[in-house]
């Protein structure tokens, strides 16, 4: 029988700390600097990338990912580097996804053709809106020109091209969102990732928020009705949602993600980096230190970046399968579940399965759409106490 | 032994945070009573939640050796008395075991509600009144203005009034020598029967129960074979002594003396505050005059929020009770919190002092049900009976009426906030019974339902007078009025925790705020939830708490899923903190914010 995290596939994340200003809704691990010395952090990843490809020796890789942070303010030699580094230590497949988030400045458009000369395949843009006004509520140095043309010079650049949106914005009625998302699917592009604006406690928007400075987020009600016309309009437009989030014509979902909701295996890499590896049968959990400078001192002197480095009981294992796995449309193998927590008590599926929130086709069990969106009170209910 | 002439017992009596316990702390400094290295504030509040609060429950005691300036040596025996109106009673009989009192008023603010309140109790005991002007240091203070209060308003004379500063000690003095030359000795015969007036006790891990008494006349020892008059027990005496305030030890007590016996008694409840104790051989025939027992008047559910701990607040609750006779309990079984107590309570500070206690001192997290009072049920065939819990309430038909408990409530207002006020006392269902003024200052007496009083009367009255006014209430007696039981569903299921006793013409308005604070406090469901309030089958206001739409997380990718998973067991660990009734989750805080009236 397979590992189960076979079933989920194995993938390399980088994650590349920096950003030139701090957007006030972004709880990631980011930060700005005056300088970064690139050579330093090429070869700090690198080693990184080296260690663990040592402890999984043989394992093919399906995806690299370099996340941040902004990941386009890497020069394309650290990218170059980081990918030589992953193709030395494991076989990379044939088909192999290399994914980059950039953001969509001119500056950053112009180093794409470097990054597909290192090999890079695929880019995410965070577009985050397609208005003037709302890109400078949210802190955005871009404009829609701006992004139009890295939009563009992405197309010719690079085989997939995927943006990223923020709705349920500030004062975002259902038509303006409506209207905003027919432009940004008539790009015709091949996947969307479209996030409902979240307010991360902790971040400038967070503060706000506490404050009562942050008026007409959409309520509840409101936030259902966007993320309803959202799905029903992305249908339309052939690129239906495959995750709570994403969208995109068949075919063309991220594989990258797909090893995170289906429990596979992906090495983390990078400051604050979260990565899991199933090691002679556990899974473990690694993260990252946090900050950027110590990240890089613990790797040159202690030759490791990690903070933290966990054993998953079987019933977190099993926990994280389901909460992660029902966020697809694809859903997850019962007899998976049941293999990862033999001795756990079953899911309750019963009473969601009767509400019409999930549904059972075979071994397969799916969040159903009216379940998706009610996802964590329906994940509540059926995870055992 | 100290001779008579030689003993002054006193009280202080102030409204609250006139300066009573700094006061206290002064006079036990300034004589020596206790080491400076052993002086802390607040001296007498000497329980967590006392010192918290900065108000003084149970009835404290200290003496005071102090040689006055003719030389000669005096024993002052203080006892501080609670100031809040809960424990009006307590106050009272403190009282009776001493001869005089001083009146402390706070000379920037003046008399209060509660000055006025302790002050008559001063004078129903037959004190000798000594007025005091605190706070003089300060420059807001204006003595002349305060004195001529007090002789307008209480009607005493303020001549002999001492200014001090309880914090700088300016004036301490001079109180001590006026505790010693305006205050009456006590009196009193060494060779009559002994009779002591059992003022007080309470619990003590070591001891046992610990007795406080004021010897009216004979002399007690240690060993000497005591009965309690009331009770008819008799106990053997091991250990007498007195307070400075620690206990120390002495050989006897004789008349006019304040001081602590043991007698190895297991129980608090085994002795009557008010009780007269004497010897068993030659004994007084005649107990002194006794004391009303104190009752509760609030009662309330208390249950624990996790049931598993239903034996730990048993015990918890037992051994509170076992030092608080006012605090009365009984099992209590409710359909949707399971098994709990009944719990009886002086008033809402009192059952907030116990159930803090609980919680923190015994660790058990707990649900609180509506505060209720105590309902006189006149049955149809003659029968009288007590409701102590509307959801006890019996069928209607067997019933003829009811009485509830009615309040005389004395508030001293600025004139500014005088229409507020009285508009709230109308609003709860008051009958004025007086408007005159203590100075240039409205006070208002009414005659209100204690039931309007309870629960959130005195948040009110601070919240429109923006906490200007202050507060004052004695119990006066049951009247008969139009009550009903309204009942509250949730998701069609009464939730027994929730019904209470309205009055009629207010029951549609008081149904209608519930449902709709309900409607707040719990959170959404997958179904639609109809929250109602009735009386009996009728429905008198209802709203819908709609089914939740929308409750997923945007965002989750390889570094959400550890965070994701730490959530949900948060999540789960929070449920398990509400109540469910049928399938709804009510959270715990629900029962009583649900209460609270916002006019
Ligand atoms: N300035 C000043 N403050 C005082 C004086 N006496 C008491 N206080 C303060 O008034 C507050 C209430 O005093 P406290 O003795 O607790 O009042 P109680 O509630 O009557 O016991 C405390 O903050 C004291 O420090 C005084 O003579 N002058
Ligand atoms: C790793 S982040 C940022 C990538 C890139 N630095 C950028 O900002 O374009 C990936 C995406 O998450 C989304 N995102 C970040 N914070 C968010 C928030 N508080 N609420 C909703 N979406 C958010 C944004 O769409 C963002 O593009
Ligand atoms: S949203 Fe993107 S660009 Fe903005 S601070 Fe976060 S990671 Fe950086
Ligand atoms: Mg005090």
């Amino acid at each position: 029988m397979p590992e189960t995290w076979q079933e989920g596939g194995f993938g390399l994340y980088v994650h590349w700390p920096f950003c030139q200003s701090k957007c006030p809704y972004c709880d990631f691990n980011s930060h700005v600097v005056e300088r970064v010395d690139q050579r330093a952090w090429a070869d700090a990843l690198s080693a990184e990338v080296a260690r663990h490809a040592a402890e999984t020796p043989g394992r093919v890789l399906g995806s690299i990912y370099f996340g941040g942070g902004t990941p386009s303010l890497m020069t394309e030699h650290t990218v170059a580097a980081v990918l030589a580094a992953a193709d030395q230590g494991w076989t990379l497949a044939n088909d192999v996804e290399i994914t980059l988030e950039a953001n969509p400045s001119s500056v950053e458009a112009d180093r794409f053709a470097g990054y597909r000369a290192a090999g890079v395949n695929r880019v995410s843009l965070g577009v985050q809106a397609l208005r003037d006004p709302d890109l400078r509520k949210l802190g955005r140095l871009h404009d829609t020109a701006a992004a139009r043309r890295a939009i563009e010079v992405a197309q010719e650049t690079f085989g997939r091209v995927s943006i990223d949106l923020i709705y349920a914005r500030q004062d975002q009625s259902e038509e303006d969102w409506a209207a905003e998302l027919d432009e940004a699917l008539s790009l015709g592009l091949d996947h969307y990732a479209l996030y409902q604006l979240t307010i991360e406690p902790g971040t400038a928007f967070g503060d706000r928020f506490a404050r009562g400075r942050l008026p007409d987020l959409p309520d509840e009600d409101r936030s259902f009705r966007l993320w309803e016309t959202t799905q029903e309009m992305c249908s339309a437009a052939g690129a239906p949602g495959y995750e709570i989030s994403n969208h995109a014509r068949p075919g063309q979902e991220s594989r990258h993600n797909r090893i995170y909701w289906a429990s596979g295996d992906w090495v983390g890499v990078g400051p604050g980096a979260h990565g899991r590896l199933t090691l002679d049968g556990t899974r473990i959990a690694t993260e990252g230190i946090r900050a950027p400078g110590a990240w890089l001192a613990s790797v040159r002197e202690r030759g490791h970046g990690d903070s933290t480095r966990e054993t998953l009981s079987a019933r977190e294992t099993r926990d994280e399968l389901v909460l992660m796995g029902l966020r697809t449309r694809d859903g997850i193998d019962l007899d998976r579940v049941a293999r990862a927590a033999p001795d756990e008590p079953e899911l309750a599926l019963d009473a969601m399965k009767a509400a019409g929130l999930v549904e059972i086709e075979g071994r397969t069990l799916r969040a159903t759409e009216a379940g998706r969106v009610l996802l964590n009170s329906v994940i509540a209910e059926i995870l055992p106490d | 032994m100290t001779d008579l002439s030689h003993i002054r017992n006193f009280s202080i009596v102030a409204h609250i945070d006139h300066g009573k316990s700094t006061l206290a702390d002064r006079l036990i400094q300034s004589t020596g009573t206790v080491q400076d290295r052993e002086m802390k504030e607040q001296l007498l509040d000497s329980m967590d939640i006392e010192r918290e609060r900065g108000i003084t429950i149970k009835a404290q005691t200290v003496r005071i050796d102090y040689v006055a300036l003719n030389g000669e040596k005096y024993v002052l025996n203080l006892i501080d008395t609670p100031g809040h109106v809960d424990f009006a009673y307590e106050v009272s009989r403190s009282m009776r075991a001493v001869e005089g009192s001083l009146l402390v008023v706070d000379s920037t603010q003046g008399v209060e509600a509660q000055t006025l309140a302790n002050v008559y109790q001063a004078i129903d005991a037959d004190h000798e009144i000594v007025p005091v002007f605190n706070k003089i240091d300060l420059p807001a203070s204006d003595v002349s203005r305060v004195a001529e209060q007090v002789e307008d308003v209480i009607g005493i004379d303020a001549s002999g009034a001492i200014p001090v500063s309880a914090k700088t000690g300016q004036g301490i003095r001079e109180v001590l020598e006026a505790i010693v030359h305006h205050l009456p000795a006590p009196q009193g015969d060494r060779d009559a029967p002994l009779k002591a007036m059992l003022v007080d006790s309470w619990y003590d891990p070591y001891l046992g129960v610990v007795v406080l008494v004021r010897i009216k006349d004979g002399v007690l020892k240690k060993n000497d074979r005591v009965r309690f008059m009331q009770n008819g027990t008799v106990h053997q005496v091991d250990r007498i002594g007195v307070f400075k305030p620690g206990m120390l030890p002495v050989d006897e007590l004789g008349p006019g003396e304040i001081g602590f016996l043991t007698a190895s008694i297991k129980q608090v409840r085994d002795t009557r505050v008010g009780d007269t104790i004497t010897h068993e051989k030659k004994g007084a025939d005649k107990p002194l005059p006794g004391f009303k027992p104190s009752i509760p008047v609030v009662f309330c559910g208390l249950f624990p929020v996790d049931s598993a701990e239903f034996e730990d607040l048993r015990d918890a609750i037992e051994k509170l009770a076992l030092n608080d006779a006012s605090f009365s309990y009984e099992m209590e079984t409710s359909a949707a919190l399971g098994f709990g107590f009944r719990c009886g309570f002086l008033g809402l500070l009192h059952l907030e002092v116990i159930r803090d206690r609980i919680e923190r001192e015994y660790d058990i997290e707990l649900i609180t049900t509506a505060p209720s009072v105590v309902y006189h049920l006149y049955m149809r065939d003659g029968e009288m009976r007590e409701l102590h819990n509307p959801a006890d309430m019996p069928d209607l038909t067997h019933v003829d009426h009811i009485e509830e408990p009615r309040i005389k409530a004395t508030i001293l207002v600025p004139d500014e906030f005088l229409g507020d006020v009285l508009k709230l006392c109308q609003d709860r269902r008051g009958i004025q019974l007086e408007l005159t003024y203590a100075g240039s200052r409205p006070l208002v007496v009414y005659d209100l339902p204690l039931n309007e009083v309870v629960f959130d009367f005195y948040d009110r009255l601070k919240s429109v007078t923006k906490g200007y006014a202050s507060f004052d209430y004695q119990m006066i007696g049951y009247r008969e009025d139009n009550l009903v039981k309204m009942s509250i569903l949730v998701n069609d299921e009464p939730v027994d925790a929730l019904s209470m006793m309205v009055h009629r013409d207010r029951a549609e308005m008081r149904g209608r705020a519930m449902c709709e604070k309900l409607k707040d406090l719990i959170p959404r469901h997958m179904f639609k939830i109809p929250i109602q309030a009735a009386i009996g089958g009728k429905v008198i206001a209802r709203e819908t708490l709609s089914a939740l739409r929308k409750d997923v997380t945007a965002k989750c990718y390889g570094g959400d899923a550890t965070r994701k998973r730490k959530l949900l067991d948060k999540q789960k660990a929070g449920k398990k903190k509400m109540r469910q009734f049928g399938k709804v989750d009510i959270p715990q805080e629900a029962f009583i914010s649900a209460l609270k009236m916002d006019s």
